[in-house]
């Protein structure tokens, strides 16, 4: 019940915008009302000073030099690594992999764990509504051991179909990779569901998290997946880190997929031993800066609270979605009942990349495009569509300059 | 930044009404072009009699200044030889990169010199053009703006 009363709490707005210098800005004379955060968040002040301050005062490499700085470095890192642990609710460090982010994390299962393990006659499962980045690792991986790739259908909601999902799942299913949240859509999976029904079938599982950590509190454990992949800088951090959470008993038994530093104990000319996990998956110096700035950004949503921010988040796609279903000739594609904070649309006669430029004219920053996700473009028959993506700090005055903005566009466009 | 600069009457008529929007029948030379950014495709056909090009029609879904400068393309370059056509693309190219638009050579082409103030839009602009490179050159293969 604290997660209720907590939720219950609403959000001093006018404080955490003061908390995003971004946010101050006027684009092309107006006040920018960011609204493409599904593609990258502001960073607040404190993840900018944090990364900052390592910069200034505590830069050096990690994990190998006996003096000071080195030493604060390391401390830094591996500090970091212990927010995102308790984050997700990881039993352990060797769990948690600093990668590049979410797409380098899949990569790293497909090429890790799955190359070995595949062959010709194994299917990999994925749904309809992915993005890229959790389709074409799987198509590469495909293509070296001769798997299948099987896609689980969505209806005209862009609602997974779970008893099809069922209907895939079988004797030659070696995984299941989908993600919680979909990035063109905002379809919230039952994620725990998804993951049960495959292990039952002893097949390992992906879970790509980039579009859920800004929005849900995570537990991998309760989840239940073998791996889950994110981003930092869709949760308000810095670009080039992400996480890669792996089952230690998976990840204790797979080869290193690149080699280097940081990631043997031993090297010589006539072989090499592996360092221990999770080091063992860290090949080079890795991005100590961005990991300490992911790590001060999950410290500002834990200052928040991760129900308020849902709570405020879902008011928000209420709001929107109400005021732009009133715009004629405007269809929301994605009408899940349980959604992100979200809304993509197409507006007919009007072309979503025309509708950008003119928003963007006012000030209003949207994404317009197939949002990586071509194949559930095809499934709708759009080529592209306008998405406005809602983060913690965003206000019900935004939506109004983004309803405002659209339809002096279609005024102007059709 | 002014938006009247970039959707011109002239750009938004012929994104409402294309001109010779549609397929060509016993087309010569054909070429398809894509924009991968924003999920423009383009369809050209081309009616080439030796040098002349005698008809073209283009089809696709794209954007109002993809589509409207399909549709000027086709207007200026109907009738023209192979030679005047390259020579109207390196002036559009000019124009969309940055070079003063050459008026008397561009005729309505020039509503589209707005479109250089907009970064993001030039190649939503050159996507045809390059297409009936593509289609002229008759090698076949798709062209993309990446």
């Amino acid at each position: 019940m604290a997660a209720v009363r907590e939720s219950a709490l609403p959000l001093d707005l006018e404080r955490i915008r003061a908390d995003f210098p971004a946010l101050s800005r006027r684009v092309n004379g107006h006040p920018l009302a960011y609204l493409d955060n599904a593609a990258s968040a502001q960073q607040p002040a404190a993840v900018i000073d944090a990364v900052a301050d390592y910069s200034r005062a505590h830069h050096a490499n990690v994990h190998r030099g006996v003096h000071t700085l080195s030493q604060e470095a390391t401390a830094l890192y591996e500090g970091a690594r212990e927010k995102v642990r308790r984050f997700v609710n990881a039993a352990s460090l060797a769990e948690i992999v600093f990668v590049r982010g979410t797409t380098e994390a899949i990569n790293l299962v497909a090429q890790s764990w799955g190359r070995p393990r595949l062959a010709a006659g194994d299917e990999i499962i994925v749904s309809h509504l992915e993005h890229h980045s959790n389709i074409v690792p799987w198509q590469l991986l495909a293509e070296q051991t001769g798997a299948r790739i099987r896609v689980v259908p969505i209806d005209r909601r862009g609602v997974v179909d779970f008893q099809a999902y069922l209907g895939l799942l079988g004797p030659h299913t070696r995984l299941v990779a989908l993600a919680q949240v979909s990035n063109a859509l905002g379809t919230v999976l039952p994620i725990a569901e998804f993951v049960a029904a495959a292990r039952a079938r002893g097949a390992a599982t992906v879970v790509d998290g980039a579009q859920a950590v800004p929005h849900l509190p995570v537990d991998v454990q309760a989840i239940g997946c073998d791996f889950y992949a994110f981003s930092a800088h869709k949760m308000y951090g810095p670009t080039g880190i992400g996480v890669l959470y792996a089952r230690e008993a998976l990840l204790a038994a797979m080869p290193p997929w690149q080699g280097g530093g940081d990631m043997i104990l031993t090297v010589s000319f006539e072989g090499s031993t592996w360092n221990h996990l999770p080091h063992r998956f860290e090949a080079g110096t890795p991005n100590i800066g961005g990991a300490v700035g992911l790590g001060a950004a999950i410290d500002y949503l834990g200052g928040i609270g991760q129900a308020r921010i849902a709570a405020h988040e879902q008011a928000l796609l209420d709001y929107a979605t109400a005021k732009l279903s009133g715009i004629p000739g405007l269809t929301l594609v994605g009408t899940a009942p349980h959604k992100s904070s979200l809304v993509s649309f197409t507006v007919e006669g009007v072309h979503p990349h025309d509708l950008g430029t003119v928003l963007d004219s006012r000030g209003v920053a949207v994404r317009t495009g197939h949002h990586c996700a071509m194949p559930v473009m095809e499934y709708f028959g759009v080529p592209a569509t306008t998405r406005a993506s809602f983060g913690l700090y965003n206000t019900r005055a935004e939506i109004d300059a983004l309803r405002d903005a659209l339809v002096d566009a279609i005024r102007m466009l059709r | 930044m002014d938006l009247a600069d970039l959707y011109r009457d002239v750009i938004v008529d012929h994104n409402r009404s294309p001109r010779n929007r549609g397929r060509l029948d016993g087309a010569s030379r054909h070429a398809e072009g894509n924009n991968p950014l924003c999920g423009d495709r383009l369809q050209l056909d081309v009616d080439l009699a030796g040098d002349l090009i005698r008809d073209l029609r283009f089809e696709g879904c794209g954007c109002a200044i993809s589509t409207a400068s399909a549709s000027l393309m086709s207007e200026a370059v109907k009738g023209r030889t192979r030679a005047e056509a390259a020579q109207l693309f390196s002036a559009v190219h000019g124009m969309l990169t940055g070079a003063p638009a050459d008026a008397a050579r561009l005729g309505k082409l020039a509503a589209l010199a707005g479109v250089r103030e907009f970064p993001a839009r030039v190649k939503c602009a050159s996507l045809a053009w390059h297409t009936l490179n593509a289609a002229l050159a008759g090698d076949g293969a798709p062209v993309t703006t990446e």
